[in-house]
This record gives structure tokens, sequence and C-alpha cells, in this order.
């Protein structure tokens, strides 16, 4: 059975997403986070590009244009100027240690591809068996929120889920309307721009970006 | 405007014309709230017409056939029904009566409050009143569960028109909680009813046909719902914390009339809208009455607060009419048409009574404590000689709530035990032999009853003043006045007229158990059933009574010796007496406390007999309050305490528990 180049390409840059949400589950370093995050919008940005070309979808081109833009020039810039000011590229404790959670990662992963089986068989587009490394890589970015203890790290990975998300959706269905699209994007620019406020706002009230302080804020 | 189906809408137009210009004086009192003159005079007055107007519309609508209307109000889709049938006829003419006089009285009683205040206070008075009215003309459950709530929560802030105080805060708390546990098992009950068809008009319900069981589900439902509202033991806490924090026109509201709404919606489920009666029903109905009626009277022997006297007195007379409910039930279920309506007839005719008596005690202790500013029995008395006015008409209330001939109270309770005697009649033989005891049990709290209405009109008004401010006490005013007389008059001629009452009563009797009393007296004489078992004329009886009294005056004042001879009373040898020597609230009610002790926690602080000021308190507390209510309170807050465990301040975890709340939806959503 052969496939297409274009498709092959697209399962490369697939699998490469889910390496680098695995690269980002063992990454201890913030700045490295980030580069990972760039990276992956780009993996992202180019298999929503060729899928645009192989299957001519030209909507899909804006959708490619508006991911690099935001998710890997702007979004990393900005990620790098707050790290550069508050001065926290030190290394990330996490909850767990490294090895635990990429063993967790794998039976998220044999999960979710699992699970994507019926579903791929269901949808009727070219790269559907990708659908399962898309689920993976929400899982995967949820895992990372959980395990990390610093507000950074949160927001990097819910961006991370929110590129699964968009790799699911352009590979089950050719991507959402561009509207929709446009209307996710936005909201993630400005939920990164609120949360980038937070970030001082929690810098100036406890000293450190460690969500641990946040827990004097429970009832009793 | 209305879309209109049946026929004879008339008096239902009008009825909901009331119900919509109660509303809108309710919210133009808003308006007003810089003048209390427009209160008073106006907003108040114009109140009290339109609830005359309803008594009007009740007693019309008693023999008018049932009438329908359909109002383009409520959620799409879901209208609001109303019914006016002779039941909410009834009810509907209780409301009336019995709001007009408490209005009346209430335009004298609030002229001591600001007027902001006032102007809140008179909007949820009318949105009371209002709901009230919705409740009994309702008829589809979600206008029902509508005005229900209405009515709640209405009645919830006029409870705490004084929220500046704690205690008043908690009492109001206690009574919205119950309030909605209420509501909620009433929910329950019309969503069992209405099947699943998603259909929530009565009419609807009333076509359904149910197996036993799921008519008793609903029936237990209902029953602990409407319990709940009318003070059914175990559910009755509320009732003595939140009557004594009200202002005592809405106390008189809500025991004289938001009470009885629970009966009426106890007798529209049972009878009217659920097609099945069970027997057993009854009995469980009966035994709770019956316990209610005895819980309440001991406990309103012992109290020495008077407005929780008559609270604990209202769940006395709210266990009656339940014990009344539960016998016309058995008789019901067993065939007995003929004694089933005798009992209905004695309910209704109690709960018409009681709104009268209950109201007219509840305004005369509110009159009482705005000329002495004391609620404690123990700083009052000796009042007679200050307050004239309200100590006679407050008498007639005490008399007619002591079931003395010739009042109101009479009549209904004799009724009852009439009933009561007539069960050997029942087919099933252990009912008949344990029915007597529960007519034994009606006959006990009918009789200490009396001994509580002893012990509230002779502390309060005879005697001597227990404090020196008492002889200051200012006579209520005309309003108040007026209201009470009007709460008195509707005493007597009940009491009076008992043939013409049952007379009107009888459509509703003859449209819930399908046949009305039989009267074998004359217009004169009522002789339920039979003219020979027994029969009581309460003209000739008043005549006879009036006669004697006259003729034993005329006698002792003028032939026996004729003159009158002022001396100091016998003094058993005690030279000094002072008001302090006399029988107190605690002292009257003490042996009810000596023989009961073991229903109530006591707490009692005695003096040292070598304190210069002495200081006695003794408190009878509720021990269902202790043994149900505070386990339940700590097992809540146990259960509380749990679900807080959940918040643990670290966002990881709550990341964990979305996580997992996706994993498992995955999961269930690939098998």
């Amino acid at each position: 059975m052969s496939l297409s180049y274009p498709l092959q390409f697209v399962n490369l840059l697939a699998a490469l997403l889910l390496l680098i949400s695995f690269a980002m589950l063992s990454q201890r370093r913030v700045v490295g986070l980030i580069t990972l995050f760039a990276w992956q919008g780009a993996a992202l940005a180019a298999s929503t590009a060729i899928i645009a070309w192989s299957t001519g979808q030209h909507h899909l081109y804006y959708s490619a244009a508006l991911t690099l833009i935001l998710k890997v020039i702007a979004m990393p810039w900005f990620f790098y100027r707050i790290v550069r000011q508050l001065d926290v590229n030190r290394e990330v404790e996490s909850m767990l240690n490294i090895p635990t959670t990429m063993l967790i990662g794998i039976v998220l992963v044999i999960f979710s591809f699992n699970l994507a089986l019926p579903i791929s068989q269901m949808a009727g587009t070219v790269m559907r068996s990708t659908l399962g490394i898309a689920m993976a890589c929400v899982l995967l970015a949820f895992l990372m929120m959980i395990t990390r203890r610093k507000a950074i790290t949160q927001v990097i990975g819910f961006l991370a889920m929110e590129n699964g998300l968009f790799f699911a959706a352009t590979s089950a269905t050719y991507g959402m309307p561009l509207v929709v699209e446009l209307g996710v994007a936005l909201d993630v620019l400005v939920g990164v721009f609120v949360l980038g406020i937070f970030f001082f706002q929690i810098r100036e009230s406890f000293e450190s970006l460690d969500l641990k302080h946040m827990e004097k804020l429970r009832e009793k | 405007m209305f879309v209109l189906a049946g026929f004879d809408t008339h008096f239902l137009d009008l009825a909901w014309a009331g119900v919509l210009l109660w509303l809108v004086l309710g919210f133009s009192a808003l308006l007003a709230q810089r003048s209390k003159n427009v209160l008073l005079r106006l907003i108040f007055p114009l109140g009290g017409g339109v609830a005359l107007c309803m008594a009007a519309i009740g007693l019309a609508g008693l023999t008018a056939p049932p009438a329908t209307l359909v109002l383009p109000i409520g959620l799409p889709d879901l209208p609001f029904h109303l019914r006016l049938d002779a039941l909410s006829a009834f009810f509907l003419l209780l409301l009336g009566s019995a709001s007009f006089g408490v209005t009346v009285y209430a335009t004298g009683y609030f002229r001591s409050m600001k007027s902001a205040p006032l102007a809140l206070l008179g909007l949820w008075y009318h949105l009371f009143l209002a709901g009230m009215a919705m409740v009994m003309l309702a008829d589809d459950a979600y206008a029902f569960m509508v005005a229900w709530e209405v009515m709640a929560l209405s009645s919830y802030f006029l409870v705490t028109t004084d929220h500046d105080v704690p205690e008043i805060r908690r009492a109001g708390f206690l009574y919205l909680l119950i309030a909605h546990v209420g509501a909620v098992s009433l929910l329950l009950a019309f969503g069992v009813m209405q099947g699943g068809n998603g259909d929530f008009t009565f009419a609807t319900m009333r076509q359904a046909e149910m197996t036993p069981y799921w008519a008793s589900v609903t029936f237990l439902l209902a029953l602990f719902g409407f319990g709940a509202k009318a003070g059914l033991v175990p559910l009755h806490v509320w009732l003595p914390e939140a009557h004594p924090a009200a202002p005592s026109p809405v106390s008189a509201l809500m025991s004289g009339i938001m009470l009885k709404t629970a009966i009426y919606g106890l007798l529209r489920v049972t009878f009217d809208l659920l097609d099945v009666q069970l027997g057993w029903w009854g009995t469980l109905a009966l035994a709770l009455g019956l316990i209610t009626a005895l819980y309440g009277v001991i406990f309103a022997a012992v109290q020495s607060d008077m407005k929780r006297l008559l609270a604990w007195s209202s769940i006395e007379n709210i266990g009656i009419l339940l014990a009344a409910f539960g016998l016309t039930l058995i008789f019901y279920t067993d065939g007995k048409g003929a004694l089933a309506a005798l009992t209905l007839t004695a309910m209704l005719y109690h709960a018409i009574n009681h709104a009268f008596f209950k109201s007219l005690l509840f305004v005369g202790a509110g009159s009482v404590l705005h000329a002495t500013g004391e609620r404690r029995m123990g700083k009052l008395g000796g009042l007679i000689r200050f307050m004239p006015w309200t100590a006679w008409l407050t008498l007639i209330g005490v008399l007619a709530i002591a079931g003395l001939p010739p009042l109101n109270g009479f009549i209904s309770e004799w009724l009852l035990l009439q009933a009561f005697l007539l069960t050997p009649g029942l087919t099933q033989p252990y009912l008949n032999m344990v029915i007597p005891v529960a007519a034994a049990a009606v006959a006990l709290a009918a009789a200490l009853a009396a001994y509580v209405m002893v012990k509230f009109f002779g502390v309060i008004f005879l005697g001597q003043p227990r404090a020196p401010a008492l002889v200051h006490a200012h006579e209520a005013s005309w309003p108040e006045r007026l209201g009470m007389l009007w709460l008195a008059a509707g005493c007597l001629l009940l009491g009076l007229f008992p043939v013409q009452t049952i007379a009107a009563i009888a459509p509703v009797v003859r449209l819930l158990t399908g046949q009305a009393l039989v009267n074998a007296g004359n217009w004169l004489l009522i002789a339920p059933l039979a003219a020979e078992r027994a029969g009581y004329a309460p003209l000739l009886f008043l005549a006879v009574v009036l006669t004697v009294l006259l003729l034993s005056f005329i006698w002792v004042r003028r032939v026996y010796h004729g003159r009158v001879r002022r001396a100091d009373p016998w003094d058993c040898g005690y030279p000094e007496q002072d008001a302090r020597m006399q029988d107190s609230a605690e002292g009257f009610g003490q042996p009810i406390r000596h023989i009961f002790a073991a229903f109530m926690r006591v707490e009692r602080e005695t003096p040292d007999p070598f304190d210069r000021h002495p200081h006695y308190r003794g408190d009878s507390r509720d021990k269902l309050w202790l043994l149900l209510y505070q386990p339940i309170a700590r097992l809540t807050g146990w259960l509380s305490d749990q679900a807080a465990r959940l918040q643990h301040g670290r966002i990881q975890w709550y990341l964990m528990y979305s996580f997992a709340t996706l994993v498992f939806l995955l999961i269930f959503v690939s098998h």
C-alpha cells in the first residue's frame, strides 16, 4: 500500500507533533518549552498548508497563515519577553518525576489511538489516521498542565492543547469553518494577553509564579 | 386578551382581576414610599377592599359551576391555567374574609412604622395575598408552584421585616429552608402525577389513571410537602420561630390563612387530582394529625411568650384538621359517603373557624405588644382595665378557640367528635378498635386547648399588672378595633348560624366526596345524619344563656340583697399582696410540663437563696429539635466538609478533575 507524497509528509509532521508533545513533557526549562511550543506551531502550520494544497481547501491556507503568525511568531515572542522580564527561566519543578510522566503519556497515546480507531473509520478525509495523534496531543498537553507548577507552563500547556484540537479538526473534517477558527484564534490571543497580565499580578502578590502559593486562597 | 374556555367565567375573571389589583397595589406601595398617609389611608384600605371582594367572589363561586381560564402569561407553550370550583371558592372565601379583618387592623397597627420599610412591607403584604389567591386558583402544576413560591418568598420577607435582629434572621432562614424542602417534595409529587407526558395541567392529571403504588408515592410526597407548609410534626419547627418574629398582622395571615393553603393543596391532590384513594393514607394522616395536635397543645401550654404560644396552638389546630382529613379518607375509602361528608364538613368548618379566631388572637396579641412592648407573659397582666376593647374582643377569640358554645370553635369540634363516635360502622375491625382512642386524643387536645387559652387570657388580661409601666398601656387604635370587631363578629356568626354555614359548604363537600352532609334538623337546629342522635341549636343556647345570666343578675342585684358591698378581698391570711404573687405563665403550665416531661427538654436556672436580685429562668425546648434536626444538621455539615475537600486550592488538582472527567467521558463515548 502506497500513500501519496503529500499524505506521507503530513503523517511525518503528525509524528513530529507527537514527538514534540513528549519533548514538552520532558522539558525542564521554560525557554526550551517555549521553543518547543513554537516548533509545534510550525509543524502544525506546515501540515495545514500541505493539506490545503493537496485537497484544494483554500480556507485552510488562511488557517495555516494564522497559525504561523500567532503560534510560531507572536506568542513565543511574547513568552520570551515575559520570561526575560519576570526572570523565571529556572528549572521547572514538576509534581511527578519525568520518567513516570512519560510512562503515563505512553498509556494516554495508546488510549487515544484505541479511541480514535472507530471514529477515524467514519471520517471521510484523506488523513483520518492522524486523528489518534491529535487526540494524544490534547491529552499530553493536559497532562503537562497537571504536572507542572509554574503559571507560565500552564498557559503553554493550554495553548498546546489548543494545537492538538486544531489538528484534530483538520484531520477529521478539513478544519472548522473559517469564522470559527478566526474566533478561536482571537480568543487564544486575548486569553494569552489576559494571562500575561495575571502573571505580573501573581508575581507582585506572591513574589513568585509558583502556583502552590495560591493554595492559600481556599476557604479553610 | 383572555382565551376563555368553558362557560360562566364571570367570577373567575373577577377573582383574577382581584389578584392583579393586589399585585398593582403591592407595586404602587413601592412608589408611595415617601408618604405614609398614602400607604395607610389608600393602599392598605384598597387592599382590604379587594379582600372583601374576594370573599364575595368566593361566596358566589361556591354554587357556580366550575369555570376555567387560560392566561397568556408564563413560559412559551406553558400558559397559566386558572380554575374556580367550589373547593377553590371556599378557600377564597376564607382568604378574603379573614384577610379583610387583618388588613383593616393593619392600617392601624403599622402606623408607628417608618414610611420606607412600610412601603416594602406593603409590597410583600399584597404579593403574599396575591400569591395565596393564585395558589387557590391555579389549575396547572406550573402556575401552582409559581404561586406557591411567591407565597413562600413574600412571607419570608414579611417574617424578616425586622431583619436587623439576628434571631429574626435565623427564624426567617429556618422558615425558608423548610418551605423549600417542602416545595421540592411538591414538585416531585406533581412530577409523578404528570407521568412523563409533559402536560402539567390539572385537567390531564385528573384524567390520568395511576397504579396504587404510584398514587401512594404521590400522596406521601404531597403529605410531606404540604405538611412542611402546614406545620405537621416533625416539620413544625419553623412555626414557633417564624410567627413570633413576624409583625402581628403578618402572623395572623400566616397562621390563619397560609397554613390553610396547605390543607387546600392536600384536599386538591388527594380527592381531586388522584383517581384512587387508599384507606391506609387516612390512617397515616389521622395518626400524624393526632400526634401533631397533642404535641402542639402540650407545647402551647408551657410557653411563656404569647405569640409563641399562639404559634404552637396553630400547630395543634393543624393537627386537628389533618386528623379530620385522615378520618374523611378512612370513611371515604370504606364507602361510607355520608360519614365522609360529615367529617369533611367538620374539617372545612374548622379551617374557616381557625382562620377567624387565630387571626383575632394574633392581632389581639399584636395590640398588647404595641401597647406594652412586651411579648413575655410574665411581664404582662391586668390589661383588661387599660385595654378593655382589646381584652373583650380577644376574649371572644379565646372562647371560640377553647371550643365553648355558642361560638364557632365548638361546632366544628362537636361535628368532628360526632364523626368519631360513628366509626363503629367501619368494616375494618382493627380501625374500629383504635379509633375510639383517637377520639379520646382529640377530646384531650380540645380540653388542653381550653387550658392553654385560660392561661393566655388570664395571665395577660386578668389579675394585677406585673410591671409598673403597664398602667400606661394605651388602648388599640380605631382601625385595629374595627379589624378585631370584624374577626370577632365572624367567630360569633359562624357559631350562631351553623346550619346556614354547612349549607354553604355543601357544594365543596359534594364535589369531593360525592354527597353532602344531611342535616336532619331545621334552620335552627343542627343535627348531623339523624335528629335523635344529637342536635345543637346555638341560637336557642345563646338565648337560654343570656336569659339565665340576666335572671341571675337581676336576682343577685335586686332581689337577694340589692346592695353593692365593697371590701378587701379575702387574703388567705397574708396581709400583703402584690402582683408577683399571682400565678405566672410558667406556674400555670407547670403541671403540664411535669406530666409531659418526656416530650421536652427543660432548661431551668433557679436563683441562689442568698441572691439579692433573684432571677429565675425556665425554658422548655422541643426535643425533636435535638433528636431529629440537630443530627440532620450535623450530617449535612459533615457531608459539606467532605465535599469541601475537593477544594484544595491546587490548580493541578482542579485540572486533574477535568482530566479525569474527560477521560471518563471519552471511554464512555467509545463504548
